[in-house]
Protein backbone atom coordinates (compact mmCIF):
# COMPACT_ATOMS: atom_id res chain seq x y z
CA UNK A 1 0.00 0.00 0.00
CA UNK A 2 1.33 3.92 -0.80
CA UNK A 3 1.30 6.49 1.51
CA UNK A 4 -1.85 8.43 1.73
CA UNK A 5 -0.26 11.97 0.67
CA UNK A 6 -2.60 13.81 3.91
CA UNK A 7 -4.48 11.80 6.41
CA UNK A 8 -6.60 12.61 9.47
CA UNK A 9 -5.75 9.82 12.13
CA UNK A 10 -8.50 10.53 14.85
CA UNK A 11 -8.47 14.31 14.74
CA UNK A 12 -10.74 16.01 17.07
CA UNK A 13 -10.93 19.97 17.04
CA UNK A 14 -13.31 21.97 19.74
CA UNK A 15 -14.39 25.13 20.53
CA UNK A 16 -15.48 25.42 23.92
CA UNK A 17 -17.72 22.82 24.52
CA UNK A 18 -18.54 22.44 21.17
CA UNK A 19 -17.18 19.45 19.09
CA UNK A 20 -17.00 20.61 15.38
CA UNK A 21 -14.86 17.18 14.11
CA UNK A 22 -15.08 14.57 16.37
CA UNK A 23 -12.43 11.81 16.17
CA UNK A 24 -12.36 12.47 12.34
CA UNK A 25 -9.97 9.76 9.94
CA UNK A 26 -9.45 10.51 6.64
CA UNK A 27 -7.03 9.29 4.02
CA UNK A 28 -6.45 10.83 0.84
CA UNK A 29 -3.97 9.30 -1.73
CA UNK A 30 -1.24 11.88 -4.18
CA UNK A 31 -3.41 13.08 -7.03
CA UNK A 32 -6.84 12.08 -5.96
CA UNK A 33 -9.34 15.56 -6.16
CA UNK A 34 -11.51 15.05 -2.82
CA UNK A 35 -14.99 17.18 -2.45
CA UNK A 36 -16.09 17.89 0.72
CA UNK A 37 -19.67 18.75 0.82
CA UNK A 38 -22.37 18.99 3.70
CA UNK A 39 -24.48 21.89 5.67
CA UNK A 40 -23.55 24.52 7.21
CA UNK A 41 -21.40 24.37 10.25
CA UNK A 42 -20.86 20.83 9.55
CA UNK A 43 -16.60 21.46 9.97
CA UNK A 44 -15.44 21.75 5.87
CA UNK A 45 -13.50 24.85 6.59
CA UNK A 46 -11.97 23.70 9.65
CA UNK A 47 -10.88 20.34 8.17
CA UNK A 48 -9.17 22.46 5.68
CA UNK A 49 -7.78 25.17 8.34
CA UNK A 50 -6.32 22.12 10.30
CA UNK A 51 -4.59 21.01 7.33
CA UNK A 52 -3.31 24.79 6.65
CA UNK A 53 -2.06 25.01 10.01
CA UNK A 54 -4.56 27.77 10.62
CA UNK A 55 -6.22 25.86 13.34
CA UNK A 56 -4.90 23.90 16.29
CA UNK A 57 -6.12 20.54 16.44
CA UNK A 58 -7.41 18.81 20.36
CA UNK A 59 -6.46 15.53 19.78
CA UNK A 60 -5.43 13.27 17.05
CA UNK A 61 -2.34 13.53 14.37
CA UNK A 62 -2.89 14.92 10.79
CA UNK A 63 0.14 13.43 8.17
CA UNK A 64 1.56 15.13 5.04
CA UNK A 65 3.00 12.50 2.61
CA UNK A 66 3.77 10.01 5.34
CA UNK A 67 5.14 12.92 7.41
CA UNK A 68 3.27 14.13 10.90
CA UNK A 69 2.28 17.87 10.56
CA UNK A 70 0.75 18.34 13.73
CA UNK A 71 3.61 16.52 15.68
CA UNK A 72 7.31 15.62 15.27
CA UNK A 73 9.57 13.49 16.44
CA UNK A 74 11.57 13.60 19.77
CA UNK A 75 13.34 10.99 21.66
CA UNK A 76 11.00 8.68 19.88
CA UNK A 77 7.51 9.69 20.74
CA UNK A 78 5.51 12.22 19.06
CA UNK A 79 5.09 15.54 20.28
CA UNK A 80 3.49 18.81 18.91
CA UNK A 81 5.35 20.62 16.56
CA UNK A 82 7.34 23.70 16.79
CA UNK A 83 7.03 26.13 14.29
CA UNK A 84 9.90 25.21 12.55
CA UNK A 85 8.53 21.47 11.96
CA UNK A 86 5.00 23.25 10.74
CA UNK A 87 6.81 25.32 8.64
CA UNK A 88 8.66 22.87 6.49
CA UNK A 89 5.61 20.62 6.60
CA UNK A 90 2.84 22.94 5.71
CA UNK A 91 5.61 24.12 2.37
CA UNK A 92 3.64 21.34 0.91
CA UNK A 93 0.31 22.58 0.68
CA UNK A 94 -1.12 25.40 -0.56
CA UNK A 95 -4.56 27.13 -0.40
CA UNK A 96 -7.43 29.29 -1.96
CA UNK A 97 -9.87 31.18 0.37
CA UNK A 98 -13.39 32.28 -0.38
CA UNK A 99 -12.37 35.50 -0.25
CA UNK A 100 -9.65 35.63 -2.17
CA UNK A 101 -7.40 37.71 0.33
CA UNK A 102 -4.16 39.04 -2.55
CA UNK A 103 -1.83 41.33 -1.36
CA UNK A 104 -3.90 44.65 -1.95
CA UNK A 105 -0.59 46.52 -2.39
CA UNK A 106 1.03 44.38 -4.56
CA UNK A 107 0.28 44.00 -8.33
CA UNK A 108 -0.81 40.24 -9.25
CA UNK A 109 2.84 39.30 -10.73
CA UNK A 110 4.28 40.68 -7.25
CA UNK A 111 1.54 38.88 -5.18
CA UNK A 112 2.85 35.93 -7.24
CA UNK A 113 6.36 36.80 -6.95
CA UNK A 114 6.54 37.39 -3.06
CA UNK A 115 6.78 34.21 -1.54
CA UNK A 116 8.95 32.52 -4.17
CA UNK A 117 11.57 34.73 -3.68
CA UNK A 118 11.26 35.74 0.02
CA UNK A 119 10.41 32.04 1.56
CA UNK A 120 11.83 29.96 -1.35
CA UNK A 121 14.96 31.94 -1.99
CA UNK A 122 14.38 32.04 -5.58
CA UNK A 123 16.04 34.63 -7.43
CA UNK A 124 14.05 37.28 -8.61
CA UNK A 125 14.13 37.23 -12.54
CA UNK A 126 13.45 33.21 -12.31
CA UNK A 127 9.96 34.30 -9.99
CA UNK A 128 9.03 36.67 -12.03
CA UNK A 129 9.31 34.23 -15.25
CA UNK A 130 6.94 31.56 -13.02
CA UNK A 131 4.65 34.10 -12.19
CA UNK A 132 4.20 35.13 -15.33
CA UNK A 133 3.80 31.67 -16.51
CA UNK A 134 1.13 31.04 -13.83
CA UNK A 135 -0.91 34.11 -14.84
CA UNK A 136 -0.92 32.98 -18.16
CA UNK A 137 -2.22 29.59 -17.45
CA UNK A 138 -4.84 31.05 -15.18
CA UNK A 139 -5.72 33.10 -18.66
CA UNK A 140 -4.37 36.68 -17.08
CA UNK A 141 -1.10 37.25 -19.25
CA UNK A 142 -2.49 40.71 -20.06
CA UNK A 143 -3.37 41.16 -15.92
CA UNK A 144 0.27 41.19 -14.36
CA UNK A 145 0.93 44.84 -13.49
CA UNK A 146 -2.84 45.06 -12.43
CA UNK A 147 -3.07 45.53 -8.87
CA UNK A 148 -6.23 43.74 -7.05
CA UNK A 149 -8.59 46.11 -6.73
CA UNK A 150 -8.64 46.62 -10.92
CA UNK A 151 -9.74 43.30 -11.19
CA UNK A 152 -12.71 41.28 -11.26
CA UNK A 153 -13.81 38.88 -8.43
CA UNK A 154 -13.10 36.12 -10.93
CA UNK A 155 -9.80 37.29 -11.80
CA UNK A 156 -8.80 37.89 -8.29
CA UNK A 157 -9.19 34.17 -7.53
CA UNK A 158 -7.40 33.50 -10.38
CA UNK A 159 -4.23 35.44 -9.45
CA UNK A 160 -4.95 33.66 -5.60
CA UNK A 161 -4.74 30.15 -7.27
CA UNK A 162 -1.54 31.04 -9.44
CA UNK A 163 -0.07 32.78 -6.38
CA UNK A 164 -0.66 29.12 -4.72
CA UNK A 165 0.76 27.48 -7.06
CA UNK A 166 3.89 29.51 -6.96
CA UNK A 167 4.83 27.77 -4.24
CA UNK A 168 4.87 24.40 -5.85
CA UNK A 169 2.14 22.76 -3.07
CA UNK A 170 1.80 18.94 -3.81
CA UNK A 171 -1.32 19.51 -1.91
CA UNK A 172 -3.82 22.10 -2.81
CA UNK A 173 -7.02 23.42 -0.90
CA UNK A 174 -10.28 25.42 -2.33
CA UNK A 175 -12.35 26.82 0.53
CA UNK A 176 -15.42 27.57 -1.47
CA UNK A 177 -13.59 29.60 -4.10
CA UNK A 178 -16.88 30.71 -5.97
CA UNK A 179 -18.59 31.14 -3.13
CA UNK A 180 -18.02 34.80 -3.49
CA UNK A 181 -18.21 35.17 -7.07
CA UNK A 182 -20.95 36.53 -9.15
CA UNK A 183 -22.59 33.58 -11.33
CA UNK A 184 -21.22 34.65 -14.62
CA UNK A 185 -17.66 34.55 -13.26
CA UNK A 186 -18.05 31.36 -11.52
CA UNK A 187 -17.52 29.22 -14.75
CA UNK A 188 -13.60 31.08 -15.40
CA UNK A 189 -12.42 29.95 -11.97
CA UNK A 190 -13.92 26.03 -12.11
CA UNK A 191 -11.79 26.21 -16.08
CA UNK A 192 -8.96 26.99 -14.14
CA UNK A 193 -9.43 23.97 -10.93
CA UNK A 194 -10.07 21.22 -14.12
CA UNK A 195 -7.41 22.68 -16.10
CA UNK A 196 -5.14 22.05 -12.72
CA UNK A 197 -6.82 18.80 -12.34
CA UNK A 198 -5.97 17.16 -15.57
CA UNK A 199 -2.10 19.23 -16.40
CA UNK A 200 -0.75 19.36 -12.74
CA UNK A 201 0.16 16.40 -10.09
CA UNK A 202 -2.15 17.98 -7.33
CA UNK A 203 -3.50 16.22 -4.53
CA UNK A 204 -7.04 18.83 -4.37
CA UNK A 205 -9.40 18.99 -1.91
CA UNK A 206 -12.21 21.17 -2.12
CA UNK A 207 -15.17 22.12 -0.07
CA UNK A 208 -17.87 22.95 -2.53
CA UNK A 209 -21.51 24.15 -3.06
CA UNK A 210 -21.19 23.26 -6.40
CA UNK A 211 -22.59 20.15 -6.68
CA UNK A 212 -22.12 19.75 -10.75
CA UNK A 213 -18.62 20.35 -10.25
CA UNK A 214 -18.01 17.58 -8.21
CA UNK A 215 -19.56 15.30 -9.16
CA UNK A 216 -17.69 16.16 -12.78
CA UNK A 217 -14.75 16.68 -11.10
CA UNK A 218 -13.73 14.80 -8.09
CA UNK A 219 -12.58 11.37 -7.23
CA UNK A 220 -14.62 11.14 -4.09
CA UNK A 221 -16.92 13.13 -2.45
CA UNK A 222 -16.90 13.31 1.42
CA UNK A 223 -20.27 14.44 3.39
CA UNK A 224 -19.67 15.98 6.61
CA UNK A 225 -22.18 15.72 9.14
CA UNK A 226 -22.50 16.70 12.81
CA UNK A 227 -18.28 16.75 12.87
CA UNK A 228 -17.74 13.07 11.35
CA UNK A 229 -17.75 12.23 7.62
CA UNK A 230 -21.51 10.65 7.06
CA UNK A 231 -21.24 9.22 3.76
CA UNK A 232 -18.30 8.89 1.61
CA UNK A 233 -17.66 7.39 -1.89
CA UNK A 234 -17.20 8.18 -5.81
CA UNK A 235 -19.63 10.79 -7.08
CA UNK A 236 -21.66 8.95 -9.06
CA UNK A 237 -22.86 6.87 -5.89
CA UNK A 238 -23.72 9.89 -3.47
CA UNK A 239 -24.85 12.20 -6.32
CA UNK A 240 -27.89 9.69 -7.39
CA UNK A 241 -27.95 7.09 -4.86
CA UNK A 242 -27.28 8.63 -1.36
CA UNK A 243 -27.32 5.72 1.22
CA UNK A 244 -27.79 8.22 4.43
CA UNK A 245 -30.86 9.62 5.32
CA UNK A 246 -28.75 13.04 6.03
CA UNK A 247 -27.38 12.82 2.94
CA UNK A 248 -30.46 12.64 0.78
CA UNK A 249 -31.99 15.84 3.07
CA UNK A 250 -28.96 17.68 1.96
CA UNK A 251 -29.23 17.07 -1.90
CA UNK A 252 -32.76 17.67 -1.94
CA UNK A 253 -32.57 20.90 -0.17
CA UNK A 254 -29.58 21.52 -2.36
CA UNK A 255 -31.28 20.82 -5.58
CA UNK A 256 -34.23 22.30 -4.49
CA UNK A 257 -32.23 25.82 -3.67
CA UNK A 258 -30.95 25.49 -7.02
CA UNK B 1 -6.28 69.48 -5.05
CA UNK B 2 -6.83 70.07 -1.03
CA UNK B 3 -3.39 69.46 -0.46
CA UNK B 4 -2.08 71.69 -3.02
CA UNK B 5 -4.34 74.56 -1.39
CA UNK B 6 -2.88 73.73 1.51
CA UNK B 7 0.30 73.80 0.95
CA UNK B 8 -0.59 77.19 -0.75
CA UNK B 9 -2.40 78.50 2.32
CA UNK B 10 0.53 77.95 4.30
CA UNK B 11 3.05 80.31 2.19
CA UNK B 12 0.44 82.80 1.52
CA UNK B 13 -0.08 82.70 5.39
CA UNK B 14 3.58 82.89 6.33
CA UNK B 15 4.67 85.54 3.45
CA UNK B 16 2.30 87.42 4.46
CA UNK B 17 3.29 87.67 7.89
CA UNK B 18 6.37 87.98 7.36
CA UNK B 19 5.25 91.44 5.41
CA UNK B 20 3.03 92.89 7.54
CA UNK B 21 5.78 92.22 10.58
CA UNK B 22 8.71 93.84 8.58
CA UNK B 23 6.67 96.78 7.55
CA UNK B 24 4.65 97.75 10.93
CA UNK B 25 7.68 97.86 12.65
CA UNK B 26 7.90 94.04 13.86
CA UNK B 27 11.24 93.72 11.70
CA UNK B 28 13.89 94.38 14.39
CA UNK B 29 11.46 91.01 16.46
CA UNK B 30 12.17 88.52 12.97
CA UNK B 31 15.51 87.36 13.30
CA UNK B 32 15.72 86.52 16.83
CA UNK B 33 12.05 85.08 16.45
CA UNK B 34 13.31 82.98 13.27
CA UNK B 35 16.11 81.59 15.12
CA UNK B 36 14.29 80.00 18.31
CA UNK B 37 12.00 79.00 14.88
CA UNK B 38 14.83 76.65 13.90
CA UNK B 39 15.73 75.43 17.28
CA UNK B 40 11.71 74.20 18.13
CA UNK B 41 11.64 72.74 14.11
CA UNK B 42 14.94 70.96 15.34
CA UNK B 43 13.23 69.21 18.33
CA UNK B 44 9.99 68.77 16.66
CA UNK B 45 11.90 66.77 13.76
CA UNK B 46 14.36 65.22 15.99
CA UNK B 47 11.02 64.21 18.20
CA UNK B 48 9.04 63.06 15.78
CA UNK B 49 11.69 60.69 14.15
CA UNK B 50 12.21 59.41 18.10
CA UNK B 51 8.72 59.19 18.57
CA UNK B 52 8.07 56.59 15.36
CA UNK B 53 11.11 54.74 16.01
CA UNK B 54 10.12 54.18 19.64
CA UNK B 55 6.59 53.73 18.75
CA UNK B 56 6.79 50.67 16.42
CA UNK B 57 9.54 49.21 18.67
CA UNK B 58 6.92 49.17 21.99
CA UNK B 59 4.13 48.16 19.67
CA UNK B 60 5.95 44.89 17.77
CA UNK B 61 7.39 44.17 21.47
CA UNK B 62 3.76 44.26 23.02
CA UNK B 63 2.07 42.48 20.63
CA UNK B 64 5.02 39.79 19.37
CA UNK B 65 7.41 39.96 21.78
CA UNK B 66 8.19 37.21 24.19
CA UNK B 67 7.30 38.37 27.99
CA UNK B 68 9.74 40.35 28.94
CA UNK B 69 9.99 42.15 26.47
CA UNK B 70 6.27 42.49 26.52
CA UNK B 71 6.35 43.75 29.58
CA UNK B 72 9.25 45.91 29.03
CA UNK B 73 6.80 47.85 26.17
CA UNK B 74 3.84 47.56 28.25
CA UNK B 75 5.87 49.49 31.24
CA UNK B 76 7.28 52.34 28.60
CA UNK B 77 3.93 52.91 27.23
CA UNK B 78 1.99 53.23 30.51
CA UNK B 79 5.13 55.23 32.53
CA UNK B 80 5.00 57.94 29.64
CA UNK B 81 1.62 58.09 28.88
CA UNK B 82 0.77 58.60 32.58
CA UNK B 83 2.64 61.15 33.19
CA UNK B 84 2.70 64.70 31.97
CA UNK B 85 5.60 65.71 29.58
CA UNK B 86 6.88 68.17 31.62
CA UNK B 87 7.48 66.22 34.68
CA UNK B 88 9.32 63.88 31.93
CA UNK B 89 11.31 66.45 30.83
CA UNK B 90 12.56 67.52 34.35
CA UNK B 91 13.43 64.21 35.37
CA UNK B 92 15.64 63.71 32.39
CA UNK B 93 17.49 67.19 32.93
CA UNK B 94 17.24 67.25 36.61
CA UNK B 95 17.49 64.05 37.95
CA UNK B 96 19.51 62.14 35.67
CA UNK B 97 22.89 63.87 36.59
CA UNK B 98 21.87 62.66 39.79
CA UNK B 99 22.80 59.36 38.23
CA UNK B 100 25.95 60.53 37.06
CA UNK B 101 23.82 60.88 32.99
CA UNK B 102 24.58 64.16 31.92
CA UNK B 103 23.00 64.77 28.66
CA UNK B 104 22.78 67.82 26.42
CA UNK B 105 19.84 70.41 26.97
CA UNK B 106 18.68 69.93 23.19
CA UNK B 107 19.02 65.96 23.77
CA UNK B 108 17.00 65.91 26.60
CA UNK B 109 14.32 67.78 24.81
CA UNK B 110 14.56 65.52 22.04
CA UNK B 111 14.50 62.83 24.44
CA UNK B 112 11.49 63.40 26.52
CA UNK B 113 9.07 64.57 23.83
CA UNK B 114 10.36 61.88 21.43
CA UNK B 115 9.62 58.76 24.28
CA UNK B 116 6.57 60.76 25.14
CA UNK B 117 4.86 60.45 21.85
CA UNK B 118 6.04 57.66 20.92
CA UNK B 119 4.54 56.12 24.27
CA UNK B 120 0.83 57.11 22.03
CA UNK B 121 2.21 56.27 18.82
CA UNK B 122 2.44 53.06 19.90
CA UNK B 123 -0.87 52.75 20.67
CA UNK B 124 -1.78 54.40 16.84
CA UNK B 125 0.60 51.14 15.24
CA UNK B 126 -0.93 48.34 17.24
CA UNK B 127 -4.64 49.92 16.55
CA UNK B 128 -3.69 50.05 12.54
CA UNK B 129 -2.10 46.44 12.47
CA UNK B 130 -4.96 45.00 14.17
CA UNK B 131 -7.01 46.74 11.71
CA UNK B 132 -5.19 44.75 8.87
CA UNK B 133 -8.12 42.08 7.91
CA UNK B 134 -7.11 38.61 9.27
CA UNK B 135 -7.28 36.96 6.06
CA UNK B 136 -4.19 38.64 5.20
CA UNK B 137 -2.17 37.07 7.93
CA UNK B 138 -4.00 33.71 6.94
CA UNK B 139 -2.79 34.54 3.41
CA UNK B 140 0.42 34.90 4.54
CA UNK B 141 0.67 31.47 6.54
CA UNK B 142 -0.56 29.79 3.45
CA UNK B 143 2.38 30.70 1.67
CA UNK B 144 4.64 29.64 4.54
CA UNK B 145 5.98 32.74 5.44
CA UNK B 146 7.63 33.58 8.79
CA UNK B 147 6.07 35.49 11.37
CA UNK B 148 8.45 38.51 10.89
CA UNK B 149 8.33 38.14 7.55
CA UNK B 150 4.62 38.91 7.35
CA UNK B 151 4.60 41.44 9.23
CA UNK B 152 7.47 43.36 7.39
CA UNK B 153 5.96 43.02 3.94
CA UNK B 154 2.30 42.14 4.16
CA UNK B 155 0.77 43.76 7.55
CA UNK B 156 3.16 47.07 8.38
CA UNK B 157 2.77 48.11 4.76
CA UNK B 158 -1.32 48.11 4.98
CA UNK B 159 -0.97 49.49 8.40
CA UNK B 160 0.78 52.71 7.30
CA UNK B 161 -2.18 53.93 5.22
CA UNK B 162 -4.12 54.04 8.36
CA UNK B 163 -1.14 55.09 10.45
CA UNK B 164 -0.61 58.11 8.77
CA UNK B 165 -3.73 60.47 10.16
CA UNK B 166 -3.17 59.92 13.69
CA UNK B 167 0.28 60.02 13.20
CA UNK B 168 -0.14 63.68 11.96
CA UNK B 169 -2.17 64.61 14.91
CA UNK B 170 0.87 63.25 17.07
CA UNK B 171 3.42 65.51 15.38
CA UNK B 172 1.26 68.59 15.93
CA UNK B 173 1.13 67.79 19.64
CA UNK B 174 4.77 67.49 19.99
CA UNK B 175 5.28 70.39 18.16
CA UNK B 176 2.60 72.53 20.71
CA UNK B 177 4.73 70.64 23.51
CA UNK B 178 8.07 71.93 22.17
CA UNK B 179 7.33 74.93 24.03
CA UNK B 180 7.98 73.33 27.75
CA UNK B 181 11.72 72.89 26.46
CA UNK B 182 11.67 76.95 27.71
CA UNK B 183 11.83 75.27 31.18
CA UNK B 184 15.49 73.79 30.77
CA UNK B 185 17.09 76.39 29.01
CA UNK B 186 16.93 76.09 25.94
CA UNK B 187 16.25 78.62 23.92
CA UNK B 188 13.41 77.97 21.61
CA UNK B 189 10.50 79.95 19.80
CA UNK B 190 8.41 80.32 23.18
CA UNK B 191 11.63 81.26 25.20
CA UNK B 192 12.57 83.38 22.55
CA UNK B 193 9.08 85.36 22.31
CA UNK B 194 9.19 85.55 26.56
CA UNK B 195 12.87 86.77 26.50
CA UNK B 196 11.86 89.47 24.19
CA UNK B 197 8.71 90.59 25.80
CA UNK B 198 10.68 91.17 29.13
CA UNK B 199 13.15 93.66 27.51
CA UNK B 200 10.76 95.17 25.40
CA UNK B 201 7.31 95.13 26.28
CA UNK B 202 5.65 94.79 22.69
CA UNK B 203 3.35 91.75 23.79
CA UNK B 204 0.73 92.05 20.62
CA UNK B 205 3.07 92.34 17.87
CA UNK B 206 5.35 89.28 19.42
CA UNK B 207 3.29 87.15 20.08
CA UNK B 208 1.20 87.76 17.05
CA UNK B 209 4.19 86.56 15.06
CA UNK B 210 5.10 84.10 17.19
CA UNK B 211 1.21 82.18 16.83
CA UNK B 212 1.68 83.16 13.03
CA UNK B 213 4.98 80.92 13.30
CA UNK B 214 3.78 77.67 15.04
CA UNK B 215 0.39 77.89 12.62
CA UNK B 216 2.76 77.89 9.83
CA UNK B 217 5.35 74.79 11.29
CA UNK B 218 1.85 72.85 11.98
CA UNK B 219 0.01 73.72 8.53
CA UNK B 220 3.62 72.33 6.52
CA UNK B 221 2.80 68.87 8.77
CA UNK B 222 -0.33 68.80 7.73
CA UNK B 223 0.61 69.22 4.13
CA UNK B 224 3.30 66.31 4.27
CA UNK B 225 1.24 63.90 6.07
CA UNK B 226 -1.47 64.53 3.27
CA UNK B 227 1.19 64.48 0.51
CA UNK B 228 2.65 60.96 2.37
CA UNK B 229 -0.83 59.62 2.69
CA UNK B 230 -2.02 60.39 -0.99
CA UNK B 231 1.64 58.83 -2.07
CA UNK B 232 0.82 56.22 -0.26
CA UNK B 233 -2.78 55.66 -0.97
CA UNK B 234 -1.31 54.99 -4.58
CA UNK B 235 0.52 52.21 -4.02
CA UNK B 236 -2.02 50.37 -2.17
CA UNK B 237 -5.76 50.99 -3.00
CA UNK B 238 -6.13 52.02 -6.29
CA UNK B 239 -9.68 52.34 -5.77
CA UNK B 240 -9.78 49.49 -2.67
CA UNK B 241 -12.31 46.71 -3.68
CA UNK B 242 -11.55 44.44 -1.29
N1 LIG C 1 -13.03 30.50 15.69
C1 LIG C 1 -14.14 29.85 16.07
N2 LIG C 1 -14.60 29.95 17.32
C2 LIG C 1 -15.71 29.28 17.72
N3 LIG C 1 -16.44 28.50 16.92
C3 LIG C 1 -16.04 28.37 15.64
C4 LIG C 1 -14.87 29.04 15.15
N4 LIG C 1 -14.71 28.71 13.85
C5 LIG C 1 -15.73 27.89 13.54
N5 LIG C 1 -16.53 27.69 14.61
C6 LIG C 1 -17.71 26.81 14.64
O1 LIG C 1 -17.32 25.55 14.17
C7 LIG C 1 -18.36 24.97 13.39
C8 LIG C 1 -17.81 24.54 12.05
O2 LIG C 1 -17.40 25.65 11.33
P1 LIG C 1 -16.91 25.56 9.82
O3 LIG C 1 -16.52 26.94 9.41
O4 LIG C 1 -15.88 24.51 9.69
O5 LIG C 1 -18.24 25.14 9.07
P2 LIG C 1 -18.47 24.92 7.52
O6 LIG C 1 -18.85 23.52 7.35
O7 LIG C 1 -17.32 25.42 6.74
O8 LIG C 1 -19.75 25.85 7.27
P3 LIG C 1 -20.11 26.78 6.04
O9 LIG C 1 -20.70 25.90 4.98
O10 LIG C 1 -21.13 27.72 6.60
O11 LIG C 1 -18.86 27.46 5.60
C9 LIG C 1 -19.46 26.00 13.29
O12 LIG C 1 -20.45 25.66 14.21
C10 LIG C 1 -18.79 27.28 13.70
O13 LIG C 1 -19.69 28.13 14.34
MG1 LIG D 1 -16.97 27.07 5.41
Amino acid sequence: MTTPMVKFDKVTKRYGSLTVLDSLDLEIAANEKVAIIGPSGSGKTTVLRMLMTLERINEGIIYVDGEPLTHMEKNGTLVPADQRHLRRVRGNIGMVFQHFNLFPHMSAIRNCMEAPVNVLGMPKAEARERAAELLDMVGLGDKVDQYPSQLSGGQQQRVAIARALAMRPKVMLFDEVTSALDPELVGEVLNVIRKLGSEHNLTMLMVTHQMGFAREFADRVCFFYGGKIAEEGAPDEIFSNPENERTRQFLSAVLEAN
Amino acid sequence: MQLRSLAICAIVFFTAGLAVASFAGFREFIPGLLEGALVTIQITIGGCVLAVVMALLAAMAKMYGPAPLRWLAVAYIEVFRGTSALVQLFWLFFVLPHFGILLEPLTVAIAALGLNVGAYGAEVVRGAVNAVPRGQWEASVALNMPRTLALRRIILPQAFIAMIPPWGNLFIELLKATALVSLITISDLAFKAQQMNQTTFRTIEIFTIVLVMYLAISILITVGMRWLESIAARGIARGRSQ
